[in-house]
């Protein structure tokens, strides 16, 4: 990207929010240099921890308010699972709660002023993606053997349909972790980046300042929402997929 | 790629990838208010539902953010 002109004129660099940085030592990076995007993941763990371990502690019957929250987590992705993938899919619970907690918090943690949002990157999201897609594809071979292939063979469609319907189905099929992550990282990248952008107006001129305080506050309400939302359809399209594994047949 | 054509060629296509952006926002639109015109005509069978509203806004939303990456990738990966 051209760079902004020396003094004079806007200099909002939006994008610069996402580099990562090495924290100790020197700038170079390797495989486990210890980085930003490493310490707000650290975080968003430590925030769960203290959440479901520490907050749930007291395993009171009338539960606290902490431990409620964590009570209100736990029902929430399980009902999600129950509904979408079915009763049988209950033993896949833990991790779908895993994913859900872990892209909800980094998504969160990224909110803060001055901290990094870990799932803004595609590195980050496609690791989680090609999880999820590898362990429902085994999951799908294991439960239904060659049987499995039928997700692909549409068979409530006319049968000279049916070869053309499998090509579109298997691209779609592979496509899935692409778009799966993709919608994850794009999301909180364009919604970080519009703060940005608006936040540097602010600087543009004294008139259009408040103007722009009032766009930053109301575009972090959605951002908000955003972010809960992601974590909301990321959980909620893995228990499709997961629903696909285990029940194949159209 | 080097030079000023080329670089007004990454800028120029990166406009032009936005406009993928609204088509998503279309997309989005015709999900959410379908869901409500049927939403309001059937209230109570609106409520088990919403899950299968935002599986089909995740679904129409992925492909604008498919425009954003395009616009992403002529900005700074090329």
């Amino acid at each position: 990207m051209a760079d902004a002109p020396e003094g004079g004129g806007l200099s909002i660099k939006p994008m610069d929010q996402f580099e990562i940085k090495a924290l100790f030592g020197g700038s170079d990076i390797g495989l486990f240099t210890i980085t930003n995007a490493t310490l707000w993941m650290f975080l968003a763990v430590v925030a769960i921890v203290l959440l479901f371990v520490v907050g749930t502690r007291g395993r009171a019957i009338v539960p606290s308010r902490i431990q409620s929250v964590g009570e209100v987590f736990y029902g929430f992705v399980y009902n999600m699972v129950v509904d979408v993938a079915g009763k049988d899919a209950v033993k896949f619970f833990p991790y779908i709660m895993t994913l859900f907690c872990f892209i909800f918090f980094a998504n969160f943690l990224g909110l803060l002023p001055m901290s990094f949002t870990t799932t803004s990157h595609i590195a980050v999201t496609a690791v989680l993606a090609i999880a999820v897609f590898l362990t429902v594809t085994i999951i799908g071979f294991v439960k239904n053997g060659a049987g499995f292939l039928s997700l692909f063979w549409v068979s409530s469609a006319p049968l000279a349909l049916r070869p053309i319907l499998a090509v579109i189905e298997l691209i779609s099929y592979f496509v899935r972790p692409v778009s799966h992550s993709i919608r994850l990282a794009g999301n909180m990248m364009a919604g970080h980046a519009v703060l940005k952008v608006f936040a540097g107006f602010a600087a543009a001129s004294i008139l259009i300042t408040p103007v722009s305080i009032l766009a930053v506050a109301a575009i972090y309400g959605l951002e908000v929402l955003v972010s809960a939302i992601q974590a909301y359809v990321f959980t909620i399209l893995t228990c499709v997929y997961l629903k696909d594994a285990l029940h194949p047949h159209h | 790629m080097e030079g000023d054509i080329a670089q007004m060629g990454q800028f120029i296509g990166a406009g032009l990838a936005a406009i993928g952006s609204g088509a998503a926002a279309i997309g989005v639109g015709h999900v959410a208010g379908n869901f409500l015109a049927g939403a309001l005509r059937n209230p109570s069978a609106a409520g088990g539902q919403t899950a299968t509203l935002f599986i089909g806004i995740a679904f129409a939303e992925a492909l604008g953010i498919f425009a954003f990456l395009v616009a992403l990738l002529l900005m700074f990966a090329v």
